[in-house]
Formats: C-alpha cells, structure tokens, sequence
C-alpha cells in the first residue's frame, strides 16, 4: 500500500486528475456557497425579449437556459447528483459484484457455478437497454436511478474478483486457516477480502467514471433524474431542441461531464498501475 | 476442440434459455397490461376477460412460459398490439440500418483505434501520454455529447453533412463516427497494451538484430501478434452493435433496432421490448463465441481447451 502511493505520487498526470476529483468533490459539497444565484430561480432578464436564453456574459457567467435561469449555478449543483449518483451506485455496484465474486470464488461447488453461470446471463444482455427499459419501467427518481445502474454495472466487478479469489483460495495459508477450523465466511471475509482491497479500489475509482456517464445518459434520455433536480445530462435533455442557437447549454454540461468521466478514469488507471507495477494486469 | 465446441456451444445455449427466461419476466415487470392496450379504456370487463383468455394470459405462468418458448423455437418473436404488427418482421426491417451503422462504426474504431495504439507503443514517453489521455477522453465523453457537438460543428456549421435521417453515404458518417471515437479509444488501449507486451518478446529482438527499421519490426512483426485482443473486441462490439445504439439513433434520427427499442420502451410496447432484448442477447452470445473461436486461428499457440 505505501509503495503504491509512493508510485502514484510520481505520477503527475494521476495527481493532476486526482486535484480535479477534489476539486469536483469541492464544488458539489460546497455548492450553496459557491453558486452565484439559486439554480431554480428564473431571471426575469434571464431571457432575450423573443425568449430565448441568453449566451454568457458578466452577469450569467455561462449563459442561461430556456427557462431563464443561471446555467453556472445549475451545473455547481448538478455536480451533486453526478456525484452522488456516482459514488452510490458504483459502490453498491463494487460491494455487490465483490459479494457474488468471493463467495463464488472460494465455494465453487453448486454456489459458485450457479453464481457464476448468472454473471454469464448478465453480460449477455445489453446493459444500457437493461438500464433504459429498468429506468422506464420504475418512476425515476435520484436513488432509483442510482440502483438501476447498480444492478447493471455489478457484473464485470463480480468476474475479475471471482479470478483473484480462486487464485487466493489455493494458498497454503487459507488451507492452513481452514484446517484450524475457521468456517467459510470468517476466511471469506478476514483473510481473502483484505487481500482484495488493491482491485476494489481500482474498480471503485474507474466504475464511478461509467456510473457517471451512465447516469447522463438516462437523464439526456429523460428518464434519469427527475426535472427540478440539476443533472448535467438532463439539462442537455431540456436544452437539446434549442441547441443549434444556443450550443453553449450543450457544451459546458458536456465538458463538465468530460472533467469528471475523465478525471476518475486516469485516477483509477494510474491507482492500477501503482498497485501493479509490472504491468501483468493491464489492459482492458 | 470439438470436446471443447461441444462445451461451449452447450454453455451459450444455457445463457440463451437464461435469456429467454429474463425478458419472459420482463413483461410481468412492466407497469402496464397489455389487455388493457388491446381493449381501451372503455371495454367492457367481458371484453377484458375474453382478450385475456384469447392471449392466453389466464394460463398458469410455466405455461405461458412454454408457449412463449414454443413460438421462439418456430422463430416467432411475439406480436405488437400497439403496432399491430408482427415483432419479428419489424426488427427486420430496421436490420439494414442497424447493420449498417454497426460496420461504420467499426469502420472508424478502428480507423481511430489502430493508428492511435500504434503510435503510442512505438513512441512511448510524451507521444504515448498524449495518445492515452486522448484515448481516455474518447471514452469518457457520452456518445450524445460528441454526436451533439459533431452535429452542431460539421452538419450545422461547415455544412459538410446532412443534420439527421438515413438514405445516403454523408448520412452514415456522424452517427459511425460518434460511435467510433468512444469504441476508438478502448481499441486504441487495448493495442498499445498488447503491443507494448509482444515488443518485449526475443523474437522481436532478433528482427531488431537484424538491421530492421523499427517501423518495419513494429508493423511487420509485432502488429500481427498483437491484433488479437482487438478481434477478439470487433467480435463483442459486433454483437453490442447488433442491440441497436439507443443514444446515436435518437441524436440523429437513425432508424435502427435501438430507435425501435426506445419508441417501445415509452411506449410500453412489452412485445417489442422482449424481441428487440432477446435479439441484442442472441448477437451478444454469438459475438463472444465468434471472439473465442477466431482467436485460435489467429494465433495458434492458443489452444481451446
């Protein structure tokens, strides 16, 4: 673990990204102070006298959208549910996919091919279908959402520490803990979890950055997060049918939704590479 | 090898009735009767009762199940009551498309992909940092933000191609190419990865030994070797392709399977939705299976087990 982050602190790169998660993660958090006017509002000069929003300028710093509210002030909020959704899905996603994964991978037997024959069923259906006609089928709402992308993205989690485990579960030590009497799950939880940390934090850093595309994309769908709430990918939604006038409300949440996708993918991959220094793992 | 055929032809049919299973349930799922979608809302409860009996939905479950079963297996894919039209002849009719855009899109992945990943491996140092974070950056935009931004600079702007629909060539290449620049980014990756590993190899080495230029050993030598893992990937992509692309197809208009699957799904058109799942599952299983068994005579040092 110390060596690891002595590798990832060299890398600049990786720092860079990891200075623009907590930078993100700063916006979000500290929303209500730093957004210039309530994301809801709608200005009365927020429009041009046709009705059309208006393009950036010293008073609405990144314009305004078609109900005349502040566009900076909406994507500082909508940082929030990016971010919550994000972090909440993927960890339930990790945490699920982890359960299913170890059990499977130490049990083997009936339990684990059963587990693992159903992680085969889930890759083969088209995750971002699955995800739209889930999202459909329940009224959305910010915690529904973040389940449906949960329930979606466990899987590929659930493949790779199903590999680990198997090649944990054959070392002498775990043979040795079994023989001191120790049940499954107290070596499944104590002595092969821990052992897992390394990928589960690879994985929960990289899952956030498809959790958050995977949310935009329901709410540029519009069957994510529901209106009053700022999302990114929703207020491309609301602005899409305007866009050719007044690209401005395509490009900034688009290039928010870059930052953030961006920056925890080169975190996570730098983290993979510091865990695992040779290289053996990568790819992908 | 047919030991091994055997196994894994066995195993792709057990996903496939796993399948079958999964979008079965996926109509009880839905909100909405698809009685009720027949019947109006004015029918009488007899009306209701009769449609009921004549879909056979006051049938045990298992059995419902059976039947549904019975009808794939004759290449039935169910009927639409919203549409009125039979589920299997309108995924025909979007497959062109759909096809398509699929060998577009892989057309320009690896367009994107190969040289990107080329370079990067052969360079190393700033060229390769500069080609990863692009790569990344492919990755890390949604598809409709690079269609929108595509759409809004060279349709809109330049005026170079048409803004949406389906007819000719010009049509083809946003939609191809907002898909290719994401896919291009895993190809890009996943090629320098591989390359970065074969160049490590003796052989490779040798035909440094020899006097050969560096291109000459990375795009003769090494290129070959290292292209599986990206044939193994067109073989997935083709059967992800297959699914339809939701978002590219809504942006700009493109009548394939996945703007069918996404009319169905506001609509609550339960028969559609079922095909239209099961059909992208179906191209999945068999993609994963082309990826597995070409593999092998790309490189035969891989052996089927």
């Amino acid at each position: 673990m110390g060596e690891a982050w002595k590798r990832f602190r060299r890398d600049r790169l990786a720092l860079g990204a990891f200075a623009a998660v907590l930078l993100l993660t700063t916006v979000a958090l500290a929303a209500p102070w730093l957004a210039p006017y309530d994301p809801a509002q709608q200005f009365f000069d927020g429009l041009t006298l046709e009705g059309a929003p208006l393009p950036p300028s010293a008073r609405f710093w990144l314009g305004t959208d078609l109900l005349g509210r502040d566009l900076l002030s909406r994507l500082i909020y909508g940082a929030r549910t990016s971010l919550m959704i994000g972090v909440a899905a993927n960890s339930a996603a990790v945490a699920l996919g982890a359960l299913v994964g170890v059990i499977a991978g130490y049990l083997q037997g009936p339990v684990g091919f059963v587990l693992m024959r159903f992680t085969d069923l889930m890759i083969a259906f088209p995750a971002l279908l699955l995800a739209i006609a889930l999202a459909a089928i329940f009224a959305p709402s910010l915690w529904i959402v973040a389940l449906v992308i949960a329930l979606v993205n466990w899987v590929q989690v659930a493949r790779i520490i199903y590999t680990e485990t198997t090649g944990l579960a054959a070392r002498d030590y775990i043979e040795a803990t079994r023989a001191l009497g120790a049940a499954w799950p107290r070596i499944v939880f104590r002595h092969i979890l821990p052992h897992l940390a390394p990928t589960l934090l690879v994985w929960g850093t990289l899952g956030i950055a498809t959790t958050v595309l995977l949310e935009a994309t329901l709410s540029f769908l519009g069957i994510g997060v529901r209106p009053p709430t700022p999302s990114w990918g929703g207020i491309i939604y609301e602005s899409q049918s305007y866009f050719l006038t007044a690209p401005w409300l395509v490009f900034f949440p688009g290039a928010a939704i870059l930052l953030l996708a961006l920056s925890f993918n080169l975190v996570g991959d730098a983290l993979r590479d510091a865990f695992d220094p040779t290289g053996r793992g990568r790819g992908g | 090898m047919i030991a091994y055929l055997a196994r894994r032809f066995l195993a792709s049919a057990l996903i496939l009735i796993g399948v079958t299973m999964v979008t079965f349930a996926l109509a009880f799922l839905m909100p909405a009767d698809p009685v009720r979608q027949i019947a109006g809302r004015n029918a009488t409860p007899e009306t209701v009762e009769s449609i009921r009996h004549q879909l056979g939905l006051d049938r045990p479950v298992p059995e419902q199940y059976a039947t549904y079963l019975g009808h794939l297996a004759e290449g039935d894919l169910g009927h639409s009551y919203i549409q009125k039209t039979d589920v299997g002849q309108l995924i025909m009719s979007r497959l062109p498309a759909t096809l398509l855009l699929m060998l577009g899109a892989i057309f320009f992945e690896l367009a994107i992909g190969i040289p990107l990943g080329i370079l990067a491996a052969a360079r190393r140092g700033k060229a390769d940092r500069a080609i990863m974070i692009l790569a990344f950056a492919g990755v890390s935009t949604p598809q409709f933000v690079v269609g929108l931004v595509l759409l809004y600079l060279l349709a809109y702007l330049a005026g170079w191609f048409p803004m949406s629909g389906y007819g000719s060539l010009g049509h083809l290449i946003l939609p191809a190419l907002t898909l290719g620049i994401g896919g291009g980014g895993w190809y890009a990756r996943i090629l320098r990865s591989s390359l970065v590993e074969v160049l490590r190899q003796d052989y490779i080495r040798t035909a440094r030994a020899k006097g050969l230029t560096e291109r000459a050993v990375v795009i003769v030598h090494a290129l070959r070797n290292a292209l599986l893992p990206v044939v193994a990937m067109v073989g997935l992509d083709i059967g992800t392709f297959m699914g339809g692309a939701v978002v590219v197809e809504s942006v700009y208009g493109w009548p394939g399977i996945g703007q069918l699957a996404w009319q169905a799904i506001q609509r609550l058109d339960i028969p559609i939705i079922m095909g239209v799942t099961l059909v992208a599952a179906i191209a999945i299983v068999i993609g994963n299976l082309i990826a597995d068994l070409v593999t092998p005579l790309i490189d035969p040092r891989i052996r089927l087990r």
